[in-house]
């Protein structure tokens, strides 16, 4: 499929579009975060809009898992506003506008809409490939077990492992492993995947199967923000990149223009790393 | 001149006095039944501790430090006498249907209980906060709630790296019923007491005493190797494998983290 089809395939996938009529799945205003005396975010503002695939790079440190983490609030954030699907991602504003926690049970039920695979699977190592998928739809969504079972079988057969079902984690090779991972993350329909470094922990030649299925994601018109630092990845299947650099954005925009002719020296001096 | 009275042992050994056996049977119960509400008691309390409410990880502290810092023998008879003495209550026969269970051991279920939950309660809270973070947040990353989460995904985990731990607790569990004597209670040791001033036999007697427990925590042994094995063929994976030997005469890495968990009693 080329980047057109793409794109059209995602304007007719729109029909769960929390982004119709323009407003952005995710939208960040002035983010900041501290770890301690370290300033990890300092004022990011972004946003990535229903069905664009946002690839973010930057050196190490420079706070791309921190903010994939407060998209689906695994890490909570000192100021700013960050809007996921429309509402305040773990927070809610109080009667005097000032923003409180939201509560347990809210920030679970806003997680249920975003899929976040996480650079070592952390998949569950007593459940086999076909009940770590179908575990939290049964839990969660309440789903009949047989209904989740066979939607978590489908699942598994959409990343290529189908014959895997059964198997432990322990058993699967590392990309085998990141599939079952990407399943399992699917199998709640999100509306939004947040993928930090999926292929980082892989050995080389289990680098392309993943991201072969991030790609047919992309093209079913999943809205994608994946911190990655394959650059075939962010070509190929990237309408955006976004680089950080000392917790900051410091150049946004389409992969052709951050990639091969980058305005910063900074994402210039980054790149030439990487590439080589 | 050694005063030792073989066909005295071996009477004692092979054709054991009815109080003997019966004392060895209630050894093993109390054990069970401790040791199984000593786990529901340890569990209650490690998910205190990592409560986010303050005053259930106020209460789960405060009574292991309590417990752990006290003898079982004082707690014991607080229990039995003490409560009663105060007239706060008096542990009487219970009957249910054929079985009448005494006062006392009710009391001595109550004060293992009580004690073995404190013991349980770090050795859980060890082994849940040995399961990656990780695993807690995929779950959250999922929708799940944080008791979602330790249900379905900490605690199986946590489970497995107890066993080993466990079956120590409860090799331990067989030999402290013995102190239940101090309030009466008619288990091996005390009934091996009362034999003994009937007859003065001393070392036979306690002899004898002593091969019935190294049976029981043997058996034990192969019981829990039986599980452990089990458990590792089961797509699990329990972290270390202890060899027999090294359950049996210790020097294991198994047995040495065990007491770490456990702290010294
Ligand atoms: N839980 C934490 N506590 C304290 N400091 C943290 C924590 N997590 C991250 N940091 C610090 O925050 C900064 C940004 O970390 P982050 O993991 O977001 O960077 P990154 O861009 O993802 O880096 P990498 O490419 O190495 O994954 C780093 O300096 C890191 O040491
Ligand atoms: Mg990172």
């Amino acid at each position: 499929m080329t980047r057109d089809s793409a794109a059209a395939a995602r304007a007719t996938a729109g029909d769960n579009a929390a982004g119709a009529g323009g407003q952005p799945v995710v939208l960040g205003e002035g983010i900041h975060k501290w770890f301690g005396r370290i300033h990890v975010l300092d004022g990011v503002s972004f946003e990535v809009r229903n069905g664009e695939v946002v690839v973010v790079i930057g050196p190490s440190g420079s706070g791309k898992t921190t903010l994939l983490r407060c998209m689906n609030h695994l890490e909570r954030i000192d100021r700013g506003r960050l809007l996921v699907n429309g509402h305040l991602i773990g927070y809610r504003q109080n009667a005097r506008g000032e923003l409180v926690e939201e509560s347990e049970a809210e920030i679970a039920r806003q997680r249920q809409e975003i899929g976040f695979v996480f650079q070592q699977f952390n998949l569950f190592p007593h459940l086999t490939a076909i009940q770590n998928v179908a575990l939290a739809p049964i839990r969660v969504r309440k789903v009949p077990r047989r209904q989740a079972l066979a939607d978590a079988r489908e699942l598994l057969a959409r990343v290529g492992i189908a014959e895997k079902a059964d198997a432990y984690p322990r058993q699967l090779s590392g990309g085998q492993q990141q599939r079952v991972a990407i399943a399992r993350a699917l199998a709640m329909r999100p509306r939004l995947m947040l993928f930090d470094e999926p292929t980082s922990a892989l050995d080389p030649e289990m680098v392309g199967e993943v991201l072969e299925v991030m790609r047919e994601l992309a093209e079913t018109g999943m809205t994608m923000v994946v911190v990655s630092h394959e650059m075939g990845f962010a070509r190929g299947v990237g309408d955006r990149v976004m680089m950080m650099d000392h917790g900051r954005i410091i150049e946004a925009g389409p992969p052709a223009e951050v990639l091969g002719n980058p305005a910063h020296e900074r994402t210039r001096a980054f790149l030439s790393k990487v590439l080589h | 001149m050694l005063h030792f009275d073989w066909s005295f042992f071996e009477g004692l050994l092979l054709h054991p006095p009815s109080t003997f056996v019966q004392g060895a049977i209630r050894t093993i119960y109390l054990a069970v039944i401790a040791q199984a509400l000593g786990v529901v008691v340890g569990l209650v309390l490690a998910l205190f501790r990592r409560s986010r409410r303050l005053p259930l990880r106020a209460f789960a502290s405060g009574y292991i430090w309590l417990i752990r810092g006290t003898p079982l023998l004082v707690q014991a008879v607080i229990v039995y006498d003490g409560l009663s003495a105060l007239g706060l209550y008096s542990f009487n026969t219970v009957t249910i249907g054929p079985v009448s269970i005494p006062g006392v051991v009710q009391a001595g279920i109550v004060t293992l209980t009580i004690n073995e939950g404190a013991y349980m309660a770090e050795i859980m809270r060890a082994a849940i906060d040995s399961v990656d973070r990780g695993q807690a947040e995929a779950a959250g990353s999922l929708g799940m709630r944080r008791r979602q989460a330790m249900r379905h995904v900490v605690l199986p985990q946590a489970m497995r790296v107890v066993i080993p731990p466990l079956g120590n607790e409860f090799n331990n569990m067989l030999k402290v019923t013995s102190l239940l004597s101090v309030i009466g209670l008619q288990e091996l040791f005390l009934a091996a007491q009362d034999y003994n001033s009937a007859t003065f036999r001393t070392f036979e007697i306690f002899l004898v005493a002593a091969i019935y427990y190294i049976a029981m925590t043997t058996a034990w042994s192969f019981v829990q190797a039986a599980i452990e094995r089990r458990l590792q063929s089961r797509g699990g994976y329990v972290a270390e494998r202890v060899t027999l030997r090294e359950r049996l005469f210790g020097g294991g890495g198994g047995a040495i983290a065990a007491d770490q968990l456990r702290g010294a009693r």
